[in-house]
C-alpha cells in the first residue's frame, strides 16, 4: 500500500520549488495561514547555499555579476542541491552545470574557471604533507630513475583549458582586466598547497599529461614519454624544478 | 547559600564563562591578542576537511582555550536515519579537538540526499518524538558522551502537533539522559513569532539539563498579517530583550557557560569580544548581588 506523503518530505520539496504551495498542516499562530512565514525557510535555504557558491566561486560570481551569479546559483541550486552537509564539498558539478547552461552559450571558458575555483579549494582543504625534497629526487641513482615512480601532493591538482583559465580567475579574484581572449591561448594550471598557501602555477607544454601520468601511477620514463606525445618542446629540467618548488610531488615510490 | 555549583555544570566540561563562535575572520586577532574569553565553539562541519589552514588555527587555538563542539548538519529531526559517515567524521573531530561539550539542534536539514543548510522546524508529536530520542541515543552512543540539544527558533507551527515544545524537550531528556543548551534567542524570536510570552517558556523550562547558554542577534520581518516575525539571523548584536531574559536566567541558573554567536556579517574582533564580555558582566553582577544577598 501506498503512503501518503510524509510531511517533511512535502516541506523539503516545497523548500526548493516556489511554485508548490505550503504543506497543509504548516501554519501560524492559532491555526492562520504561514505562506509568508514558509517563505522565511525558502529564504534561508537559497540564500545562504548562493552564499556558499559565491564563496567557493567568487570569480565566477564577479564574471557574470553579482545579481546574475545570485540567479544562476537558484538555478543550480533547485537542480543540484548539496549532497553533504559539508559545504566546502558543494558545487562540484558547477563547471559542467555552467557549460551545458544554454543562456551562457557565448561564455564557453566559465566552466573551466568554475573547475580551477573548485579545484582551489580542494587544494586549501587537503590533507597537510611536507613535499618532496629536491635532494631525494636528486639522489635517485641515473639507472634507477626511469623507473622511478612519484607519488603527487594530496592537495595537487590539474585543471587543462583551452582559454587563458588562470588568468580570467585572477583577473576577477583581484578585480584586475580581463585578458584578451582571441589573442591569448589555452593554460594548463597546476593548483597546489606545500604548506598554508594555495599556489596556482601555469604550466609549460607538456606539463600536465606528465603530471597526470605520474598521478595515474605511471614510472618516470613513461611519464616523460606522455609528455612528449603532446609536446616536442617538453623541457624535462625546468619541469621536475617547477614540481619541485610548488609541492607537487610528495614522494619517491619503488618502481611498480 | 554557597552560590551556584550545581553539578549539571561541573558535567558540561566548560568553563561558567563567556565564550563566542570561532569565525576564519577572527584567527588573527584571536592568536595575536590572546584575549581572555572562556571558551570558542566551533561548527563542526567547518573541520571536516583533511588539512589545510582551518586545522592549524584551530589547533593553535585550542592549545590556548577550551573549546566546545556544535553541530549544524546532523539533522537529527529527519525523517531518515542518521548520516553514519557523518556520523563518524563528527566523532574524528572530537577526537581530534576534545571539545568540552557536543551540542546539535532539535531540527533536520536534510532529505533523502538533500542538505538544505537551514535548521528546519519538526512538528511535536509521538512519532517525531520516538525518532529523536533514538537519534540522539545513537549520537550519545557514537560520541561515548553526553550531548546537549538545542531548543530551535522557528516561523512556523505543525497542526499536528500534540504537545509543548517544553514537553517534548523535558521527554527526551527523561527519555536519552541528554542535556540542554538553552538559546535564549531562539526563545525570544520563537515566542514573538508564535505570539506567546518568553517569560513563561523560560520560568517552566527544565534548568536541571541546561549545559550551555547561547545568545544571539535577530533581524526585523513580518508576517502574513504583517505583525512582527523574527528572523534568527546571527547578523547582529545580543537584543536588549535578549539581555534582560538572559539575566532572568541567570538569576535562577547562576554561572552557566555562555556562547554568543555571529556568523554573517561578522564584525571585527573587539565587537564580538564586548558581546561576550557583556555577558560575563552580567553573571558576574547576578552572583555578587547574590552574594550580598546572602550575607545580608
Ligand atoms: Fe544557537
Amino acid at each position: 500500500m501506498q503512503r501518503p506523503p510524509e510531511l517533511q518530505e512535502e516541506f523539503a520539496e516545497a523548500l526548493l520549488q516556489p511554485g508548490n504551495p505550503v504543506p497543509a498542516g504548516v501554519v501560524g499562530p492559532n491555526g492562520k495561514a504561514a505562506e509568508k512565514r514558509f517563505a522565511v525557510y525558502r529564504n534561508n535555504v537559497a540564500v545562504s547555499l548562493t552564499a556558499a557558491l559565491k564563496s567557493i566561486f567568487p570569480a565566477i560570481s564577479a564574471l557574470v555579476g553579482e545579481e546574475y551569479f545570485a540567479a544562476l546559483a537558484r538555478e543550480f541550486i533547485r537542480r543540484h542541491p548539496p549532497s553533504s552537509s559539508i559545504l566546502a564539498d558543494y558545487g562540484r558539478d558547477f563547471g559542467d552545470f555552467l557549460d551545458a547552461f544554454p543562456p551562457l552559450a557565448n561564455y564557453p571558458y566559465l566552466g573551466d574557471a568554475a573547475r580551477l575555483e573548485r579545484a582551489w579549494l580542494d587544494a586549501y582543504h587537503a590533507a597537510d604533507a611536507t613535499p618532496l625534497d629536491a635532494g631525494e629526487l636528486g639522489s635517485v641513482p641515473q639507472e634507477r630513475l626511469g623507473s622511478t615512480r612519484i607519488d603527487l601532493h594530496p592537495s595537487a591538482r590539474i585543471v587543462r583549458s583551452r582559454w587563458p583559465v588562470a588568468t580570467i580567475v585572477e583577473a576577477n579574484r583581484s578585480g584586475g582586466a580581463m585578458p584578451n581572449l582571441s589573442a591569448a591561448g589555452g593554460e594548463d594550471v597546476l593548483v597546489s598547497r606545500p604548506a598554508l598557501d594555495v599556489i596556482v602555477t601555469r604550466l609549460a607544454p607538456g606539463e600536465a599529461a606528465f603530471l597526470a601520468a605520474l598521478g595515474a601511477g605511471e614510472a618516470l620514463e613513461s611519464a616523460i614519454a606522455s609528455a612528449f606525445d603532446g609536446a616536442a618542446s617538453f623541457d624535462l629540467a625546468s619541469c621536475l624544478q617547477r614540481c619541485l618548488s610548488t609541492g607537487a610531488f610528495l614522494r619517491l615510490l619503488p618502481p611498480a | 547559600m554557597a552560590g551556584n555549583g550545581r553539578a549539571w555544570l561541573v558535567e558540561a566540561g566548560l568553563p561558567a564563562r563567556a565564550g563566542v563562535g570561532l569565525k576564519a575572520e577572527h584567527y588573527h586577532a584571536i592568536l595575536d591578542q590572546r584575549p581572555d574569553i572562556g571558551f570558542f565553539e566551533i561548527h563542526a562541519e567547518n573541520y571536516m576537511g583533511a588539512g589545510g589552514p582551518p586545522h592549524a588555527y584551530l589547533s593553535a587555538i585550542r592549545d590556548a582555550y577550551p573549546i566546545s563542539l556544535h553541530g549544524v548538519g546532523l539533522s537529527i529531526g529527519a525523517l531518515g536515519p542518521l548520516d553514519g559517515a557523518h556520523l563518524s567524521r563528527l566523532r574524528q573531530v572530537a577526537e581530534r579537538y576534545e571539545p568540552g561539550l557536543f551540542s546539535e539542534h532539535l531540527a533536520w536539514s536534510t532529505h533523502d540526499t538533500a542538505y538544505y543548510n537551514d535548521l528546519l522546524p519538526v512538528p511535536y508529536d509521538r512519532e517525531t518524538l520516538d525518532r529523536v530520542c533514538d537519534h540522539i541515543d545513537q549520537v550519545q552512543e557514537a560520541l561515548g558522551r553526553r550531548m546537549l540539544l538545542e531548543n530551535p527558533s522557528t516561523y512556523v507551527a505543525f497542526e499536528q502537533s500534540s504537545m509543548s515544545e517544553l514537553d517534548f524537550l523535558r521527554e527526551v531528556v527523561s527519555r536519552t539522559g541528554c542535556g540542554l543548551l538553552l538559546d535564549v534567542n531562539n526563545v525570544y524570536v520563537s515566542a514573538v513569532n508564535h505570539q506567546t510570552s518568553p517569560e513563561a517558556y523560560l520560568d517552566a523550562f527544565p534548568f536541571e539539563a541546561v549545559g550551555e547558554i547561547h545568545l544571539g542577534g535577530h533581524a526585523p520581518d513580518t508576517d502574513d498579517e504583517g505583525g512582527p516575525l523574527l528572523i534568527d539571523a546571527h547578523d547582529r548584536a545580543v537584543d536588549e530583550a535578549v539581555w534582560a531574559l538572559y539575566e532572568r536566567v541567570i538569576e535562577r541558573v547562576g554561572q552557566v557557560p555562555t556562547l554568543v554567536e555571529w556568523d554573517n556579517d561578522v564584525p571585527e574582533w573587539s565587537v564580538l569580544y564586548g558581546q561576550a564580555q557583556a555577558a560575563e558582566a552580567i553573571m558576574a553582577s547576578v552572583s555578587r548581588s547574590r552574594r550580598h544577598a546572602a550575607s545580608a
